[in-house]
């Protein structure tokens, strides 16, 4: 580090702090408008519904967004040699966290074009499943945040991913029992499952990251 | 200056080189080792602090070693630092990280030995007693550090990326102390033997500058310590980085401040003295060795994490290379001494004769019951230091520190002259006049 890199690190450090607190708010905001927009299509299907359309917009447009700031902030992490012993870690993260806002958007645009029919009463469990995996995320958001500011609080955050992500699994299980059991047709329980499984996939890459966060945090807090 | 002169100081000038390649590079060892700190900015840093702590504070730690043997002949002084260079040499080749105070202090030794002077033991323990308390010291300032930053850390929950760039300026402030600190305490260890024998004489520009006969030799010590930052120190730098253990750069901060610490407090004349008035405990000004300091807080906050990421075994072959050092340096110093005296015929020290005048004899027997023998051996001349301690041991009940202090004080100016127990004198070293000063006539009473 020479003299002009230290200062360009220092006014530097606020820039860059700022665009991770965009791109974890990004990440949160997405969750809530993900599941905002299954409920809507819940209750008024998919290909037509503005409410629905408009979420999917806005989660595509933070899609974009994340993706420019994480493309930034790898740079800048890079060109500056910042937290040389936590680099590699801070990326992955970055890398994991952009990867669920994908999936948020990847499963919107797959509920836009494939316009799965969930008979009504499968509706409360779809909608308490879509909650556990939004709340998953936000959990691990925390937790992320946490991990930048406050290392100790980490942990408090991720044992409610772990919990969110089991109560995933147990609702997607009884969906998917519920859907088999039904006299739907093959064809129509299989396509079902499908849109189950990438609701829950959700919870289960965030429980994923959360291992990670939390072997980074070993290495941050030693 | 003649170049016989310069040829002689080029030892000091490589044992200066040695000494930047291996103990400047503790300083940002664990910065440039982190990558947190470019090598190129550590080692400017480095050098021009190790300059300033050199010319500015050098002069305390010399004092000490000084007292451990006065190198009189710039013969001689080469080759005591030639020794030391040679054995830091050696050990870095093997990837033994030493410092060059355990050379410097073996090379004296050896000189005593080849030459007859007695090496004073009060001065010896002071040293030694250093190279157990300097990494003893480090850890406790390592661990204590350690556990305060990460306390505040935990209060002040910094942001990660702020935390790197504070981390960052904290390692180059510190960075700059320990270079300072550094440069101050152990120019001792390059330029100190041939302190007695220095070819400057004192110069002024104006009233801006004053430089005395030894800054001038200490600068010169100090570039030299600069160029072997420059040359050599990056290997070093990234061994010591993550070599004993892998550290975090905050670890690697607190490392590099408790190291300093301990080399500030082993350096700063000032700091004694404030410590002195207010009746605290000081530590005596040693050159202390920065591989011990630095080996220590590494070891006191692998400690405080459990110890299971040390590596002993690595620590088990630094603490050997810390024994097998001044025992080398000792060795290679007396063979080649041996070698420059009889093959090369320079003189590698001052003759001198040695006589215990009716008035050192009265002042020192005034009031002590085992000084009872000194008078049988007034007007006998001895030919060596060690002569005449072996002379009062057979005839006094004196402990060997007062035969030693006896002995410097008992050499006389020109062989054959006479003292008439003067008690300034060149064979006498400041604290040994003060000892005997302050001693008469009550301070033996108290002799085994």
């Amino acid at each position: 580090m020479n003299a002009r890199s230290a200062l360009r690190i220092f006014t530097g450090t606020k820039t860059l702090e700022n665009q991770l607190d965009e791109f974890l708010d990004l990440l949160s905001e997405s969750s809530i408008l993900y599941r905002a927009g299954l409920t809507y299509y819940l209750d008024n299907g998919g290909r037509d519904n503005e409410s629905f359309q408009h979420k999917l917009k806005q989660v595509d447009r933070m899609e974009s967004r994340a993706d420019q700031l994480r493309r930034s902030i790898e740079q800048s992490l890079y060109e500056q040699s910042l937290i040389p012993d936590l680099r590699a870690d801070m990326l992955s993260l970055l890398e994991d966290l952009d990867f669920l806002i994908n999936v948020f958007e990847e499963n919107l645009y797959a509920y836009s074009v494939e316009t799965p029919v969930f008979p009504k009463a499968l509706h409360p469990l779809m909608k308490q499943l879509t909650e556990q995996v939004a709340l998953s995320v936000e959990s691990l958001v925390m937790a992320a945040r946490s991990f930048l500011r406050d290392v100790g609080a980490v942990r408090d955050h991720l044992h409610k991913v772990l919990l969110y992500e089991h109560e995933a699994d147990q609702l997607a299980l009884a969906l998917k029992t519920q859907i088999f059991a039904s006299d739907m047709g093959l064809d129509q329980k299989t396509h079902l499952r499908h849109f189950v499984d990438k609701v829950e996939r959700v919870s289960n890459e965030a429980e994923d990251v959360a291992d990670w966060l939390a072997i980074y945090t070993i290495k941050r807090a030693a | 200056m003649e170049i016989g002169i310069l040829i002689f100081l080029s030892s000091g000038l490589f044992l200066g080189w040695s000494l930047g390649a291996n103990d400047a590079a503790n300083i940002f060892g664990t910065a440039v080792g982190s990558r947190m700190v470019r090598f190129g900015t550590a080692a400017l840093i480095c050098s021009v602090f190790v300059i300033l702590g050199a010319t500015v504070s050098g002069a305390g730690a010399a004092h000490t070693l000084g007292e451990l043997g006065s190198v009189d002949a710039i013969a001689g002084a080469f080759m005591a630092a030639l020794a030391a260079a040679l054995t830091v040499f050696v050990m870095t080749k093997l990837g033994l990280p030493v410092s060059t105070s355990q050379g410097i202090v073996g090379a004296i030794i050896g000189w005593n030995l080849f030459t007859g002077h007695a090496t004073d033991l009060s001065a010896l323990t002071k040293i030694l007693g250093t190279w157990v308390g300097a990494p003893i010291l480090g850890a406790i300032f390592g661990a204590l550090l350690y556990l305060l930053t990460k306390w505040m850390l935990s209060l002040t929950k910094l942001h990660l990326l702020r935390l790197d760039a504070y981390t960052r300026w904290g390692l180059l402030l510190a960075g700059a102390f320990g270079a300072y600190a550094l440069g101050a305490n152990n120019i001792a260890n390059v330029m100190g033997v041939f302190v007695p024998s220095s070819p400057f004489t004192s110069f002024s520009l104006g009233d801006l500058l004053t430089m005395s006969s030894v800054q001038q030799l200490f600068l010169l010590g100090a570039i030299a310590i600069a160029v072997g930052v420059f040359t050599y120190s990056r290997k070093v730098m990234m061994t010591v980085g993550d070599g004993i253990m892998a550290l975090t750069p905050v670890a690697a901060w607190v490392v590099v401040v408790a190291q300093s610490l301990v080399l500030f407090l082993f350096a700063s004349a000032g700091l004694k003295s404030f410590l002195e008035g207010v009746g605290l405990p000081s530590l005596p000004l040693v050159p202390v060795s920065s591989s011990q300091a630095v080996v220590g807080a590494v070891i006191g906050i692998g400690l405080l994490q459990g110890g299971r990421a040390i590596r002993w075994s690595l620590l088990g072959r630094i603490s050997a290379g810390w024994v097998a050092t001044p025992v080398m340096a000792a060795g290679i110093c007396f063979i080649s001494l041996f070698f420059l005296q009889n093959v090369f015929d320079q003189q590698v020290y001052q003759s001198a004769e040695y006589r215990l005048t009716p008035a050192l004899i009265e002042r020192v027997a005034a009031d002590d019951a085992g000084a009872a023998g000194l008078a049988e051996l007034s007007g006998e001349t001895f030919d060596s230091e060690r002569a005449l301690i072996k002379a009062l041991a057979a005839r006094t009940g004196l402990s060997y520190q007062q035969r030693f202090d006896i002995a410097r004080l008992a050499r006389l100016e020109q062989p054959g002259g006479d003292t008439t127990g003067r008690l300034t004198r060149t064979g006498g070293s400041a604290p040994c006049q003060e000892r005997l000063a302050a001693a008469a006539p009550t301070a033996y009473r108290n002799a085994p």
